[in-house]
């Protein structure tokens, strides 16, 4: 219980006018990042990241923390209106969300996503305050070998689990790998990588990388692909929740928590397959409620599944949000980025000179726990400006994608120049952006190459710290009791892999082709 | 995409719709025009395709009751979707195709700045037009 008074203590720290303030910049900024397709969190951020230096460490985290959340968020209004996920973990809210805002249940799917979100974020950030102290006093005790095992563990699972082709999740960790040895080598001073130019010898900048891969690449992407077909957007009221959505929801938001915080804090994390087994979960429970409801009038919901169902919408959502929570406590416990978003926060606290790592919480304890108590009033301010604001947030997708993309690249040059001050930073903006663009088009995830820049050389340190207490002999790596039990854990999850992602696939298609025939039926009706 | 391709008799009439009360100004007139010279109806409705969400490019819904209300007036009629750089042009490619005797806009309000940010559509057509172009606006007398 002394967390919470810790938290409390927080939140009095976060309450003042300029930090609210910055929390509701980043609440806003967020959102609008979100609802555009393409443009998430972590692109935000980065193309923040400049900017922020003039800000205390404080305050720029309060207004991440705003950002990250909002973006999760916002996500959702896109896949509900305009059945275009902006991101991964939004597919599954797509599916149902959609079919409801057809049938004219739009808003009721805004509001179980919106409320959904804030239970689901509030219980999250409560949890991350409760565990996350508690395994950094873990953490301090882990030897070097179990960190390094600890960071294979998720570089590994991030390039081979989440992605659809473990070939290509691995090119990219290699290609981030490499990137992050660019510069002097930290214990023998000797240049690596840098091609006899002298810029590069000061290692690569995170910005630069982040924002060339994130917003280069993306609007290069964009530009290649400018002309489409434009979208059908669902027109929608005000969001609300009747009763009887109230009493068909609330029990999936929990489900969905409590799926999404062990997945968002495992150090694979990543909201896809959290949001995917709330789904399934909701889907089977509803169909078994009807079943047994027959005749009595009870569990509406089970025939509603494929054509609009609220629970399909409020479980993923939930599960959605609690696992960018969850994200948070291997990143303030163990400094183990998981998801893009995390692994640029990281990169700012870099900036700011705080290292990352079970000391944190007790180095910096002040600025953890304001930074926690502001994501629960990021979460309030994204609930009361979100449920009035949705038929504005729509209006966003209107907007020609020449000029955005023109504002994005404008401020990703700014922000290449403003880290160094030189133009060579923008030279090597543009070859990042290439690179991002390249990756698109060849189907590469992005994340696995920003984690492997991040972490890179942060696991070469625990290498080499390993390295030189055993006097170069590789067997102190898997010396420790821990250290074995994750490369166990890795084993276990490289044989079960196929068979996972058999079975996801195979329910996920089967759902996607009922979900189309529910849509040709509806469309025919109404013809 | 409606085609009804019986040439009329004496060219057609393009007009420039959208699925709002200034595209059906537009048709309205143009509709008018092609009766009394036995012409023929040719809508063109354009986007620019480089937004999400266009709510001037007709949903299917929305043309299947275009496609209805031609239908209705008993003249040759083609519905045209184009996807290209500039909604004028996509307009006057099909009038110079189809060499068409008059083109329909419809003209909304545009401010100074609008104009400067946005362009417009309807002064591209006036000043590049190499046939007559009638604009007209919602709320008007019809001909």
């Amino acid at each position: 219980m002394e967390n919470l008074g810790l938290l409390a203590d927080g939140l009095a720290a976060a309450l003042t006018p300029m930090n609210l303030l910055y929390a509701a910049v980043g609440v806003l900024l967020g959102t609008f990042v979100g609802v555009l397709p393409g443009i998430g969190p972590a692109m935000a951020i980065a193309l923040l990241l400049p900017v922020t230096f003039g800000l205390e460490p404080t305050q720029a985290f309060i207004m991440f923390a705003g950002l990250y959340y909002g973006g999760m968020y916002g996500g959702s209004t896109t896949s509900i209106l305009l059945n275009t996920p902006g991101e991964s973990a939004s597919v599954m809210t797509a599916l149902e969300g959609n079919l409801m805002a057809r049938a004219g249940r739009g808003a009721q799917a805004l509001a179980t996503a919106a409320v959904g979100s804030f239970v689901a974020g509030t219980i999250g950030t409560l949890l991350v305050a409760m565990f996350a102290p508690a395994l950094a006093d873990v953490a301090v005790e882990i030897g070097a070998p179990s960190y390094f095992a600890l960071m294979v563990l998720a570089l590994v699972m991030t390039a081979t689990v989440l992605g659809a082709s473990p070939l290509r999740g691995l090119l990219s960790l290699f290609v981030g790998l490499t990137i992050g040895l660019v510069g002097l080598d930290l214990n023998t001073g000797q240049p690596r990588l840098t091609f006899g130019v002298t810029q590069l010898v000061d290692r690569l900048d995170i910005v630069v990388v982040a924002v060339g891969i994130f917003a280069v690449g993306e609007a290069l992407w964009v530009a290649a692909h400018l002309r489409r077909k434009p979208a059908r957007v669902v027109p929608v009221g005000q969001p609300w929740l009747g009763r009887n959505d109230l009493r068909r929801s609330w029990r999936p938001w929990l489900r969905g928590t409590a799926y999404g915080f062990p997945f968002g804090a495992l150090p694979a994390g990543g909201a896809e397959l959290p949001t995917f087994l709330s789904y399934v979960t909701e889907r089977r429970l509803a169909k078994r409620a009807t079943l047994k409801g027959r005749g009595t009038g009870a569990g509406p919901g089970g025939d509603e599944f494929g054509k609009g169902a609220i629970e399909g919408v409020a479980g993923p959502e939930a599960a959605n949000n609690a696992s960018a929570a969850g994200m948070l406590v291997p990143m303030l416990a163990l400094g183990l980025p998981v998801t893009a978003t995390a692994s640029v926060m990281l990169s700012a606290l870099q900036g700011y000179g705080i290292q990352p790592g079970p000391q944190l919480m007790t180095e910096h304890a002040d600025m953890v726990w304001t930074l926690l108590a502001s994501l629960l009033i990021g979460n309030v301010l994204l609930l009361v400006l979100n449920l009035p604001l949705a038929p504005l947030w729509a209006r966003l997708l209107r907007i020609p994608r020449p000029q955005l993309y023109a504002g994005i690249l404008f401020f990703a040059c700014l922000g290449a120049y403003a880290t160094n001050l030189d133009p060579f930073d923008i030279a090597l903006l543009l070859v990042f952006g290439l690179l991002g663009m390249a990756m698109r088009r060849f189907g590469l995830p992005v994340l696995p190459l920003i984690l492997g820049v991040i972490l890179g050389p942060l696991m070469e340190t625990k290498l080499r710290e390993a390295l030189t207490i055993s006097g170069g002999d590789p067997a102190i790596l898997w010396s420790e009791p821990l250290a074995i039990a994750i490369y166990v854990v890795l084993l276990l999850v490289l044989v079960t892999r196929p068979l996972l992602s058999r079975w996801r696939s195979r329910t996920e298609s089967r759902i996607v082709a009922e979900a189309h025939e529910a849509e040709a039926v509806t469309e025919g009706a109404q013809r | 995409m409606t085609t009804d391709e019986t040439s009329p008799a004496d060219g057609w009439v393009v007009v420039a719709w959208t699925p709002d009360e200034f595209g059906d100004a537009a048709l309205e007139h143009g509709i008018a025009w092609a009766r009394e010279g036995g012409r023929g109806v040719a809508v063109v409705n354009g986007t620019r395709g480089d937004a999400l969400v266009d709510e001037r490019f007709a949903a299917p819904a929305g043309l299947a009751d275009l496609a209805e209300r031609l239908r209705g007036t008993g003249l040759p009629h083609v519905v045209r979707q184009e996807m290209g750089r500039d909604v004028a042009e996509q307009v006057l490619d099909v009038a110079a195709e189809l060499d068409a005797r008059l083109v329909v806009v419809g003209l909304r309000h545009r401010s100074p700045v609008g104009k400067l940010l946005m362009g417009s559509v309807a002064q591209r057509i006036l000043l590049t037009a190499t046939c007559p172009v009638l604009a007209v606006k919602p709320g008007g007398r019809t001909a």
